[in-house]
């Protein structure tokens, strides 16, 4: 017995590392560029600064495919733009995060950027240790002098994918599977409430929050129980979690079922494919990252405040791609509602 | 074959001046020997006398300091077991080297697989296999799996694998340290056919019946020196072990007629559930006086270990009682019955009697760690360990070169040193020896034996569990033969003689030939 | 005494992790070569980010003292011939007890902390222990329980700070009261901020015990028999179910202490997350490259650690990806448990310094 430990683990231990090297990344030059490939050099705006920013993912990686991807995509088409000096650090642990942070502290960045509520503690010590130092963080409602924060209003975009959901559903029934009760999260379940309620008063939301982020059988069995209630529809806003809401979705029509999903965050269909992704309620984490980043090269940077993105603002959205799945004059009744939302006809409430 | 008369051709292999030093010890020192061509050369010495690393010279295995190696007159450097077997040197070790679930011929052709294109010829390979079995008569099965024969027959595997790679010069270690009687006399036929077959052998033993037995020639090594080569014929039994160990030697072992005193121990009634339900000790009763050894004979697997963990406080009793100088000791714990006045030998040495990887000293203080003289508030008292294992060593001649020794890298001998020097220090008045000698070889067996009877004449009860019926007449004073976990017979060493204890231990009483 | 040191490391069993941790290096170097890296300007970044500033310094031994504290709660198990696996959850249930106390109870500063690491590691070490007594008792073995145990503690937590120490709003705990810190305030401001703690002294204290205790007391000679061979062990009147009980439990003490230091030092709270620390699984390699020993596994943890903490310079100074220094940390280990593949590389050496004697 002691034998076999002594010459299985150390291999079990190599591979663990090797995985754990390979799984994460390998390449810090990013993904693609997005988009605009044909955007002015930095020549065109020679008024422009240029700034160096950084940036520190959650614990997740920078081609997560979720705020830290898009964050990070942002600062490469400010680099691109306008020739910022842009770099990124991945912590590995909770406790690497401070020191990450005060990597790009201590290097004199201009700006450096947190890109998930999460890192909020880490922010604040840092922000009121370093007062001539500008930060950003995505998600969060801290309102200190030197941080600029950004939030989301989920509820409107949630607004419009429950609309969508309200008029798509056939069994009158609709699910939302949520990653934790706690007020971001709540915002996604009441703004999809209210939309489902303002096309299909008579269908039922099922409600689960699973209680964590990052545990896709959660999801899964969480999906599971839902669509056995009856529901054709789950609207997930649960990180990690919420993949094994397309699991369950995936194996159900695979089977023959015809169920759907809402992704969340980002455009998920892209991910996940068509056949299960009716839309998604997308949080423009790029266009907030570039707009204030370019905001403080401007001189307006918005320090103090935290900057409320909502339809209005461009911040939120359904997918461009949901034409593909959402009936057109779904779509055309959604384009009302926004408009209603946008001009302030109709208030979407948080809670 | 007259010594003068060896011509250089005659010489399969030679050895001049062989040196070979690990840490502290001087293994082999300037050995040198010849092997005749077609001769049965044996190796005789101690455990640790440094036959074993001289033959893991030869074989590759090591490299000497110093000294040369000559193979038919052919100076030779053997840098791998590779080279050795090019050179026809082949090897038989006393732990078979067999992966068991290959068949034979897997095994034999294992590292040098005859190919036909890409694939392995086993079919040719096993006519090999077979051609060789028949020709020196081994009648090995060459389809049959290692798990599934004998002991014996894979030993044979082994000398059919030298013999398959060329091997002219074949060395046995140890062959029938694992043999039953039966097939070490096949054995001994097997190694007759191979010298007749021209082939020469070196085989190293510390059996002496064997050697006079087969052998023409026999060097005796002694502490990495040869003491001698001699002819066989031209000697006996007695002169070689005195050669071998350095001293005269008694075969027969000496002692004082026995004079039993109060009983010390008493078992009543013993009985001790073995495994599947069975009760391996079944109602066992007996008692050992102050002042004599009681032997244990039986064939091994009769109840004798679960007898011995039954009063040592290893395993529980089922029922009966076991009475320590009138106190009932029945399902104490170990430490309760050690500390009240039993000590123990136990049979495996390696898996119960010793920590293989502390040094002596560590070993010294297995049981008496935590006493007053070692321990102080909870530290060891380094000092007092050491003082206390020198003194031992020194005391029961422990060959090691240091307290700071790890007891893996001593010979079995010194090994057994260790923990008799242990248990006896205890000044126990019950001496438990199971199989106290097996694997030691004649020098160190004769120093069990006298410290047993030494304990014995210190007014101690020894009981002396063993299997070896020579041992039994040569150091019991009272003998009880165990079967199926009962005692079958009581008898003294004058009133029997081996060929009757051997039908009592096989289950038949006295003139009564039924089988219990 | 110099001698002594130099002895040491003529040892084969220091040699070889020596030379495997060059090697180590060396098969990062050219992996950075190939992927087009500089691996010149990686290590000279991976070396400035430890020693780079006294904020830099003192956040790598925050990295080191951890890994020392798990290394020490594998290596003793390992001594005993036991593989917990189970430090993880050990380390949950040390931060549980820390935060209990550090966040419900009102006592004055000093006596505060100390009762909340006491507590934090008493609550380790009985988690550990219970590990012990079911592999004593029963003959469970402590692999399959420690796995089972991590996750019953990570639940516990999760049910326990939500439902007792909630900070509203949050995935994570309340924080602890300022009393119940164990940051060096002065030291943390004179080292630019570095979260310096006093965990990094009980490290220290933890490090002398484990070598006095194992070598020197009848207890760890106890343990090093059990580990060595627990049959002979019986056979000698020794307790084994009662060692390994014990073993276990100063093993859980050490992971427990992780988690005081990591609440009291560190963080001030508990974050909610669906996987434990993985600290106790560094501890493993900690105590393998260490060799068990308190000197070893000191050594490794050192290193361990300021390679895991430089490598953030070295994504920031030469955008080498920070999974370079984990593969580096393999292939130590790799070659540290098969040291057959070092041996071969210097068997010439070996040869020589054999001939010499």
């Amino acid at each position: 017995m002691k034998k076999t430990i002594k010459t299985v683990l150390p291999l079990l231990l190599v591979f663990m590392l090797i995985l754990s090297a390979c799984g994460q990344k390998g390449n810090n030059q990013g993904g693609p560029g997005a988009g605009n490939a044909g955007a002015p050099g930095a020549g065109n705006q020679p008024a422009l600064k240029k700034l160096k920013v950084g940036m520190v993912t959650d614990l997740g990686s920078v081609n997560d495919k979720s705020f830290n991807q898009s964050a990070w995509e942002a600062l490469q088409q400010l680099e691109k733009d306008h020739g910022f000096n842009v770099k990124y650090l991945e912590p590995k642990t909770d406790a690497d995060v401070v020191p990450s942070l005060n990597q790009f502290v201590k290097a004199n960045y201009d700006l450096t950027w947190a890109t998930a509520y999460t890192l909020a503690d880490a922010i604040t010590q840092l922000a009121n240790e370093n007062p001539n130092s500008m930060f950003g963080i995505v998600d969060s409602d801290l309102t200190l002098p030197n941080v600029a924060a950004v939030s989301f209003k989920e509820q409107e975009g949630s607004y419009l994918v429950g609309v969508i959901a309200g008029l798509t559903t056939k069994t009158n029934k609709i699910g939302f599977v949520g990653g934790m009760d706690i007020p971001v999260i709540k915002r996604f379940e009441v703004g999809f409430r209210e939309g489902i309620k303002a096309v299909n008063p008579d269908a039922k939301l099922i409600v689960n929050y699973t209680g964590l982020f990052n545990r896709v059988d959660m999801g899964k069995s969480a999906a599971s129980t839902i669509y056995n209630d009856g529901a054709d529809i789950i609207f997930h806003a649960a990180g990690l979690t919420g993949n094994g809401v397309f699991n369950e979705a995936k194996e159900r029509n695979s089977k023959g079922g015809k169920v759907w999903v809402i992704g969340v965050d980002k455009d998920q269909s892209l991910i996940f494919g068509d056949d299960v992704t009716l839309t998604s309620m997308v949080k423009k984490v790029d266009e907030a990252v570039y707009q204030i980043s370019k905001s403080l090269a401007e001189g307006n940077f918005p320090a103090g405040q935290v900057t409320l993105m909502g339809l209005k603002e461009n911040g939120v959205d359904i997918a461009p791609t949901s034409d593909k799945n959402v009936a057109a004059d779904v779509l055309a009744k959604v384009e009302e509602y926004r408009q209603k939302i946008i001009n302030g006809e109709i208030v979407v409430p948080q809670e | 074959m007259e010594g003068s008369s060896v011509t250089k051709a005659d010489i399969a292999l030679e050895l001049k001046g062989i040196t070979k030093r690990f840490p502290g010890v001087v293994a082999n020192d300037s050995i040198s020997f010849q092997l005749k061509r077609g001769e049965i050369h044996a190796l005789l010495g101690e455990n640790g006398a440094g036959k074993s690393t001289l033959m893991s010279i030869v074989f590759g295995l090591y490299q000497p300091d110093e000294g040369e190696i000559y193979v038919n007159g052919q100076k030779v450097l053997i840098d791998s077991p590779n080279k050795a077997i090019d050179l026809g040197i082949g090897m038989v070790h006393q732990h078979f080297k067999l992966v068991e679930p290959f068949t034979v011929t897997e095994n034999i052709i294992l590292g040098m697989e005859p190919k036909k294109g890409m694939k392995i010829d086993i079919r040719g390979a096993s006519q090999q296999v077979k051609k060789l079995s028949e020709q020196y008569r081994l009648d090995v099965d060459p389809m049959g799996t290692i798990e599934s024969i004998s002991v014996g027959m894979q030993q044979r595997v082994e000398i059919i694998k030298t013999l398959y790679r060329g091997a002219d010069i074949l060395i046995f270690d140890e062959p029938t340290a694992v043999l039953t009687p039966q097939e070490v006399s096949e054995l001994l036929d097997i190694m007759r056919r191979l010298v007749a077959e021209g082939k020469s052998i070196i085989l190293i033993t510390h059996k002496l019946k064997e050697i006079m037995e087969i052998a023409d020639t026999c060097t005796i090594i002694r502490r990495g020196k040869v003491v001698e080569s001699v002819e066989v014929a031209k000697t006996n039994p007695q002169e070689l072990a005195e050669k071998m160990v350095g001293k005269a030697v008694n075969f027969k072992t000496e002692k004082e007629p026995a004079k039993p005193d109060g009983i010390l121990l008493e078992v009543k009634d013993l009985v001790v559930e073995g495994g599947k339900g069975k009760n391996a000790v079944d109602g066992l009763s007996f008692s050992v006086r102050a002042g004599e050894i009681v032997g244990i004979a039986g064939v091994d697997g009769n109840g004798q270990t679960e007898l011995i963990e039954a009063i040592t406080g290893m395993r529980s009793i089922k029922s009966g009682e076991i009475i320590m100088q009138g106190k009932s000791i029945t399902n104490q714990s170990p430490k309760a019955v050690s500390e009240g006045g039993i000590s123990h030998i136990p049979q495996d040495r390696h898996k119960h009697g010793l920590v293989l990887d502390f040094t002596v000293s560590e070993n010294i203080i297995l049981q008496t760690y935590d006493h007053p003289q070692l321990n102080e508030r909870g530290f060891i008292n380094m000092k007092a360990r050491d003082e206390m294992a020198a003194r031992l060593v020194r005391e029961f001649d422990v060959r090691t070169s240091g307290i700071d020794t790890k007891v893996r890298s001593m010979s079995g001998g010194n090994q057994q040193k260790v923990i008799i020097a242990r248990e006896i220090d205890k000044n126990p008045q019950v001496l438990i020896a199971a199989q106290p000698t097996r694997g030691l070889d004649v020098g160190a067996i004769e120093f069990v034996h006298k410290q047993l009877i030494s304990q014995r004449d210190q007014g101690k009860a020894v009981l002396l569990v063993s299997f070896e019926l020579e041992e039994i007449l040569n150091v019991a004073d009272r003998i009880l033969v165990l079967f199926g976990g009962q005692i079958l017979g009581e008898t003294t060493p004058e009133s029997t003689n081996d060929q009757q204890l051997g039908l009592m231990m096989a289950g038949k009483r006295e003139g009564e030939g039924a089988h219990e | 005494m110099n001698n002594k040191i130099l002895d040491i490391f003529r040892r084969e069993s220091a040699v070889i992790p020596v030379v495997s941790i060059i090697i180590g290096l060396l098969l990062g170097a050219i992996i950075m070569l190939i992927g087009g890296y500089d691996p010149l300007l990686a290590y000279d970044s991976l070396v400035a980010k430890i020693f780079g500033s006294s904020y830099d310094f003192g956040e790598a031994l925050r990295t080191i003292v951890p890994l020392v504290m798990c290394g020490l709660a594998v290596a003793i198990a390992f001594r005993a011939g036991l593989f917990n696996i189970g430090v993880d959850g050990q380390i949950i249930m040390g931060s549980l007890g820390a935060l209990i106390v550090g966040t419900k109870l009102s006592l004055p500063p000093l006596l505060h902390a100390l009762a909340a690491i006491i507590f934090g590691g008493i609550l380790g070490g009985l988690w550990g222990a219970l590990i012990g007594y079911i592999k004593a008792k029963r003959g469970i073995n402590e692999v399959i329980t420690s796995i089972m145990f991590n996750f019953i503690a990570l639940y516990l937590s999760h049910y326990l700070i939500r439902n007792f120490m909630p900070q509203a709003g949050t995935q994570r705990s309340a924080m602890i009261q300022e009393s119940a810190s164990i940051q060096i305030g002065w030291l943390s401001q004179l080292m630019g901020g570095a979260r310096i703690h006093w965990g990094f002294l009980i490290t220290i204290i933890a490090v002398i015990f484990y070598h006095i205790y194992l070598n020197k007391t009848k207890w760890g000679y106890e343990l090093r028999a059990v580990g060595f061979n627990p049959d002979a062990a019986q056979y000698a009147g020794m307790k084994v179910s009662g060692v390994i009980v014990r073993t276990m439990f100063i093993s859980g003490v050490f992971g427990g202490l992780v988690g005081t230091f990591e609440v009291l030092g560190v963080f001030k709270y508990i974050a909610i997350n669906s996987v434990t620390s993985g600290l106790g699984f560094d501890g493993i390699a900690v105590a393998l490259l260490g060799g068990n020993t308190a000197l070893g596994v000191l050594l490794s943890g050192m290193l361990i650690g300021a390679l895991t903490y430089g490598s953030q310079g070295m994504s920031f100074g030469a955008d080498v990806p920070g999974e370079i220094i984990r593969m580096v940390i393999g292939f130590i280990i790799f070659f540290v448990a098969a040291p057959g593949i070092v041996k071969l590389f210097f068997r010439p050496l070996t040869n020589k310094m054999k001939k010499k004697v």
